[in-house]
C-alpha cells in the first residue's frame, strides 16, 4: 500500500512540474497572460450571465417595449441604466450579449470536445494499426479537409434544419479531421519509441498500449489545435447563425444578434450590431492570443 | 510524372463519385424524395409525370443510376421557385462569384505582401510589430461582422461607397462583369475587401516569414557585397523568393474564398451563386441545392487538381516521392 502511495505521488509530482513548466514559459509573454486572463473572464461572465446581467433577455415580462431601441448610455422609462443600448424589443443589449456569448461558448466547446474525442480516436487507430485502415481513414481526412468548413457545416445544416444540436453536429463533422490528422502524426512518431516496443514485448494488451502508453504522449500537440479550434468553431457558429442556419431565433447567440442589428444599421443604428461583435471578437482574439503563445511553449523547436 | 497524374486524376474521380454517391443518399435514401424534388404546389398529375421521369417509381439501383445519368447530362432538375433548369441558374451566379473572389484574391495579394514585406525588412519597428499585431486581428476578424462594420464607416456613415448590389455591369463573351465599368468597380470594392482582409492576414505572416529568412541567406548578401541598391535587392531578390510559398498557399485558398463568397454575398446582396444557394436552403429549393453542391464539388476538384499540378512542377520533391509510390 506504501510502495502504491509512493507511486501516486511521483505521478502527481511529475504532472505538476510538467504543467508548471508550461505555465513558466507561457507566462513569458505579457500578452498571452493578459489574453489568458481575458478567456477566463469571459467564461466566468457567460457562465454567471444570470447573476450579473441586469435583466433575463429572454423573459418578455421582463423587456419593456418603451425603452425600444434607445443608444448607449440612455436610462429606461424607470431610470434604469442600458449601458450598451437596447434593441427593437426594448431588450438590454448588455444582458443580450452575455447571454449571447453563453451560448457561443457553449457550443464552440461542445463541438471541440466531442471533436476532439472523435478525432483522437481516428487518429490513434490509424497510427496504431497503420497499412490499409491508416490508408483508408486518412484518405477520408485528406478528403474532407479539401472542403472548406463552412461549405460543409452550411451544406449539412441545409439538411438537418436548424437547433443548436445539429450546429454542434455540423461543428463536429467539420473538426474531428484535424484532431485525426494531427494525433496521428505525433502518434506515429511515438510509436517508434522504445517504450511502445517494450511494452508490446511484454505481451500488454492493445487498449492498455494504446490508452496508457501511445496516448498520453501523443497528446500535447493536439492541446494547440484544440485551442485555435475553439476559436474557429465560434467564428464558425456566428457565421452560421448570421446566415440564419444556425442556432434558433429564441436562443440567440452573438452571430443571431450581429444578424438581427444587420436591419437597423443602414439607419445609423449601430449599436445592435455593433458590441455583440465586439464581443466575438474579443473572444476569438484573446483564444487565438493564447493558442498562438502555447504554440511556441510546445514547439519542440523552438526550445532553449 | 504521367502515373501521378493518372493517379491524382483518379483520386479526383472517386471524390466526384463519393459526394455524388453522398448527395444520392442525402437526397433519396434518408428523406422521401418525392418532398425533396417535387415542388409541394405540383398538382396530382404533374406529381406521376415526375416520379415516373424521375423514376422513383423503379428499384433502388436503378433510381440511382437514373441519378447519375441525369446528372451527367447536366440535368439536375428544375427550381421550385424560378421554374427553370437548376444547373442553368447556378451557371447564369457563378460569373458574380468568380468575379468577387478573383478580385479579393488580388486585393489580399496587393495588400499582403507589401505589408508583410515591411514588417519582415523591420520588425522591431513599430511599423513591424504593429502589422503584425493586426494580422491577428485581420484573422480574428469574423467575417460578415467586418462586412458590416465597412457598410457602417463607407455607406451609412461616410456615403462613399454604394452598401449593396453589382451595379452596371458591361458584357464580353456574353457575359455580365462589374469591373469593366466605374460603378461596378465602386460597388465591387467592400465586399471584395471585406472577402479578402482573411486572406490578406495570412499573406502577411507568409511574407514576413519569408522576408526574414531570406534577408539571412547568402545570394542577399552577395547582392549587397554586389553594391546593387536596396530596392533592387528587396524588390527583386527577396520579393521573388517570398513569392513562391505565397502564390502555392493563395492559389490553394481560391476555394475557401468562393465559399466564404456565401457569406460576403449575403452581407452584401451581392448576386452570386452563395447568396443563391442561402436563398435556397430559406426556401427549400432543394434541386437548386443539389446542384450548387455537384457543381461546387467539381469545382473543388478542378481547382486542387490544377494546384496539385502547379506544384509537382515547382517542387521537385513532391515529383520525387510520386516517383517512388
Amino acid at each position: 500500500m506504501a510502495v502504491l502511495d509512493a507511486g501516486n505521488i511521483k505521478a502527481a509530482d511529475a504532472a505538476e512540474t510538467w504543467l508548471a513548466r508550461v505555465w513558466a514559459e507561457f507566462s513569458e509573454s505579457r500578452t498571452a497572460v493578459f489574453a489568458l486572463g481575458l478567456v477566463v473572464l469571459l467564461v466566468v461572465l457567460a457562465l454567471l450571465a444570470p447573476f450579473v446581467t441586469p435583466q433575463n433577455p429572454y423573459d418578455l415580462t421582463q423587456l419593456n417595449i418603451m425603452d425600444n431601441m434607445l443608444p448607449p448610455g440612455e436610462r429606461s422609462m424607470d431610470g434604469r441604466l442600458y449601458l450598451l443600448g437596447t434593441d427593437e424589443q426594448g431588450r438590454d443589449m448588455l444582458s443580450a450579449i452575455l447571454y449571447g456569448l453563453r451560448l457561443s461558448l457553449f457550443v464552440g466547446g461542445t463541438a471541440t470536445v466531442i471533436a476532439l474525442g472523435a478525432g483522437t480516436a481516428v487518429g490513434i487507430v490509424a497510427a496504431y494499426f497503420g497499412g490499409r485502415v491508416d490508408t483508408a481513414l486518412m484518405r477520408l481526412v485528406d478528403i474532407q479537409l479539401s472542403f472548406p468548413a463552412i461549405l460543409i457545416a452550411l451544406i449539412l445544416l441545409a439538411i438537418l434544419g436548424k437547433g443548436v444540436d445539429k450546429v454542434v453536429i455540423a461543428l463536429v463533422s467539420v473538426q474531428w479531421a484535424y484532431y485525426a490528422r494531427t494525433i496521428r502524426g505525433s502518434a506515429l512518431a511515438e510509436r517508434r519509441r522504445e517504450y511502445i516496443e517494450a511494452a508490446q514485448c511484454l505481451a500488454l494488451p492493445q487498449s492498455r498500449i494504446i490508452f496508457r502508453h501511445l496516448l498520453p504522449n501523443a497528446f500535447p500537440p493536439l492541446v494547440v489545435v484544440a485551442t485555435v479550434q475553439v476559436a474557429h468553431a465560434i467564428a464558425l457558429e456566428a457565421t452560421l447563425s448570421f446566415l440564419g442556419v444556425g442556432v434558433p431565433i429564441t436562443e440567440p447567440s452573438l452571430g443571431l444578434l450581429i444578424a438581427n442589428g444587420y436591419g437597423f444599421m443602414l439607419s445609423g443604428k449601430y449599436w445592435v450590431a455593433f458590441y455583440p461583435g465586439v464581443a466575438l471578437l474579443i473572444a476569438i482574439v484573446a483564444i487565438n492570443l493564447v493558442g498562438d503563445q502555447l504554440r511556441d511553449v510546445m514547439n519542440p523547436r523552438l526550445k532553449r | 510524372m504521367l502515373a501521378f497524374l493518372f493517379r491524382r486524376l483518379g483520386q479526383s474521380l472517386l471524390v466526384v463519385v463519393v459526394m455524388a454517391t453522398l448527395v444520392f443518399v442525402g437526397v433519396y435514401a434518408l428523406g422521401n424524395p418525392i418532398d425533396i424534388l417535387i415542388s409541394p404546389e405540383a398538382d396530382q398529375l404533374e406529381r406521376e409525370q415526375a416520379i415516373r421521369r424521375l423514376g422513383l417509381d423503379r428499384p433502388f439501383w436503378m433510381q440511382f443510376w437514373i441519378f447519375l445519368t441525369s446528372a451527367l447530362s447536366g440535368d439536375l432538375g428544375k427550381s421550385f421557385v424560378h421554374g427553370v433548369p437548376a444547373l442553368d441558374l447556378i451557371l447564369s451566379r457563378m460569373p458574380a462569384t468568380l468575379e468577387l473572389a478573383g478580385v479579393a484574391l488580388i486585393l489580399s495579394i496587393g495588400i499582403g505582401i507589401p505589408l508583410g514585406l515591411v514588417a519582415g525588412l523591420a520588425p522591431k519597428s513599430l511599423l513591424g510589430r504593429g502589422i503584425m499585431t493586426s494580422s491577428i486581428f485581420g484573422f480574428s476578424l469574423p467575417n460578415f461582422w467586418l462586412g458590416l462594420m465597412l457598410i457602417l464607416a463607407f455607406s451609412v456613415e461616410l456615403k462613399w461607397l454604394p452598401a449593396g448590389g453589382r451595379g452596371a455591369t458591361r458584357e464580353i463573351l456574353g457575359i455580365q462583369w462589374s469591373f469593366l465599368t466605374l460603378d461596378g468597380l465602386r460597388h465591387l470594392l467592400l465586399p471584395a475587401l471585406t472577402l479578402a482582409i482573411y486572406k490578406a492576414s495570412l499573406v502577411v505572416r507568409l511574407a514576413y516569414a519569408g522576408t526574414r529568412e531570406a534577408l539571412l541567406q547568402d545570394f542577399v548578401r552577395f547582392a549587397r557585397a554586389k553594391g546593387l541598391s536596396r530596392t533592387r535587392i528587396v524588390g527583386v531578390h527577396v520579393l521573388k523568393t517570398i513569392l513562391i510559398p505565397v502564390v502555392t498557399v493563395v492559389g490553394l485558398e481560391l476555394g475557401s474564398m468562393i465559399a466564404f463568397a456565401v457569406v460576403t454575398e449575403t452581407v452584401f446582396a451581392w448576386p452570386g451563386m452563395g447568396k443563391l444557394l442561402i436563398e435556397s436552403i430559406y426556401r427549400l429549393d432543394r434541386p437548386v441545392i443539389v446542384a450548387y453542391l455537384i457543381v461546387v464539388v467539381l469545382m473543388f476538384v478542378v481547382i486542387n487538381f490544377v494546384v496539385d499540378f502547379i506544384y509537382t512542377l515547382l517542387d521537385p520533391r513532391v515529383r520525387l516521392t510520386a516517383k517512388e509510390a
